[in-house]
């Protein structure tokens, strides 16, 4: 099998958690590595805690078990993987299955040094949004589009996405947080 | 270049020792959304412990005194008190001092403000060191570093997020975070000090004198008090030194319940 008939297969392997996507359009597939009947698949995990890693290498193995080739599945590290690897295409599948794509790059998210927020009186009625506003990128609802949403948790049913509302649908949402 | 055995492990076992109080909270947590945020955090720093103890296993394998070999498992769940070398500060309970309370009691006496204060407190330092260390001499440690901070600074601004809000809260929420950082601060100091180890990796550029960073993480806490209106309390008294292997007495209770289950079934697995 050459390289492009290995990619084919790989590329139909989904996320674990997210299926509408694959791993190679979340940017977890880094590399394959084709030597004769060898293949070296290097994978990188998108948080260090990811519980799918394990599936991911077993859908990997399972994937190119029918064919005969010696296959090595590679974790690699460096570079450290970014939600900017994440392609138009898969942010869009993203958006369709309900979940707001990251919204900028990553490093744009990742202050350490905080500046102190202008923060509105308490009970003003927009009290909820300073947090979304002094945001530099507003999250967009993936149903309605509006974007006038507000982040309700910063953590979410996965290490990789947040929980927002959105205040004109009413519906709650995942955010992909950029990372 | 690679590392001394016993940094990696001071940083693997911090991780490990915060995943696992912090995962006390779960399905006790005040709130839903903070019981699925403890639950996120403990992966992600258990996670960056797998990764250092690994990392860790390989290092004391190919220097081959130890037979069988080690895995991540057998030095999390079969090393003991004095053989840990993670700060003091993680392994408290969540109880405010007063209380005396050992091992987790009732999920009502936990406090929620000892917490927070106390993730920030670390996540704070680790930001600044996990920063650092990206530029570790020893490649893998600085991969796993540059992983680690990606996670760290968003510990950080959920930790900073709840203390701003229960400092500037109502007036019990206040009491009680300044109570906490009163109980806390001091066991700070323990960051600053270099151990053998950390004289050792910063000796070969591996690792970084944790005094080099103390006035950065000064200015993030005083920055994050101020907008809390809570005071700072001062860091004095005793200097506990956990990274050493000296612990207090809770630690023993950490490790029974999180290495009880491995060592009654050694090699189970689900």
């Amino acid at each position: 099998m050459n390289r492009q008939e290995i990619e084919a297969l790989l590329d139909r392997i989904p996320d674990p958690e997210i299926p509408v996507v694959s791993i190679r359009e979340l940017g977890m597939l880094r590399d394959i590595r084709v030597e004769g009947d060898e293949v070296e698949v290097v994978i990188t995990p998108t948080y260090s805690g990811c519980p799918a890693m394990d599936q991911i290498e077993a859908d990997i193995r399972a994937a190119l078990a029918p064919h005969p080739l010696r296959t090595r599945v590679t974790r690699q590290l460096a570079p450290a993987w970014s939600t900017d690897w994440i392609g138009p295409e898969a942010r869009e599948k993203l958006r369709r299955y309900g979940i707001a794509p990251p919204q900028g790059p990553a490093a744009a998210e990742q202050v350490i040094r905080f500046v102190t927020r202008n923060a509105p009186e308490k009970g003003a009625p927009d009290a909820h949004h300073a947090r979304a506003e002094s945001q530099k990128h507003a999250v967009t609802c993936p149903r309605c589009g509006s974007a006038h949403t507000v982040e309700s948790s910063h953590f979410g049913s996965t290490a990789c996405k947040s929980l927002w509302r959105c205040l004109d649908c009413r519906e709650p949402f995942d955010y992909f947080k950029p990372y | 270049m690679q590392a001394p055995v016993d940094y990696l492990l001071q940083l693997a076992d911090s991780a490990l020792i915060l995943g696992q109080r912090n995962a006390e909270w779960c399905g006790h947590a005040p709130v839903l959304e903070e019981d699925m945020a403890m639950a996120n955090v403990s992966l992600d720093l258990i996670g960056q412990a797998r990764l250092l103890y690994q990392y860790a296993a390989t290092r004391l394998n190919a220097e081959g005194k130890s037979a069988p070999a080690l895995t991540e498992d057998s030095l999390a769940y079969f090393r003991d008190v004095p053989e840990f070398r993670n700060y003091t500060l993680l392994e408290l309970p969540h109880f405010p001092s007063h209380t005396g309370l050992l091992a987790p009691a009732a999920a009502a006496e936990r406090d929620f403000a000892t917490t927070i204060a106390r993730n920030f407190l670390y996540s704070a330092y680790m930001a600044l060191l996990w920063e650092a260390l990206q530029n570790s001499k020893d490649e893998e440690l600085a991969a796993i570093a540059a992983k680690s901070l990606k996670e760290t600074r968003y510990h950080l601004r959920h930790s900073r997020d709840w203390l701003v809000r229960l400092g500037d809260g109502t007036a019990e929420s206040r009491q009680r975070l300044q109570a906490a950082l009163q109980h806390l601060m001091p066991y700070t100091q323990e960051f600053w000090f270099a151990s053998e180890a950390e004289s050792a990796a910063a000796a070969q550029s591996t690792g970084v004198l944790p005094a080099t960073l103390q006035a950065d993480w000064d200015a993030l806490v005083d920055d994050a008090l101020q907008e809390a209106t809570l005071q700072r309390p001062p860091a004095a008294g005793y200097v506990t030194q956990g990274k050493c292997g000296r612990h207090s007495e809770h630690l023993g209770y950490v490790l029974g319940e999180m290495q009880g289950l491995a060592r009654q079934h050694p090699g189970a697995s689900w």
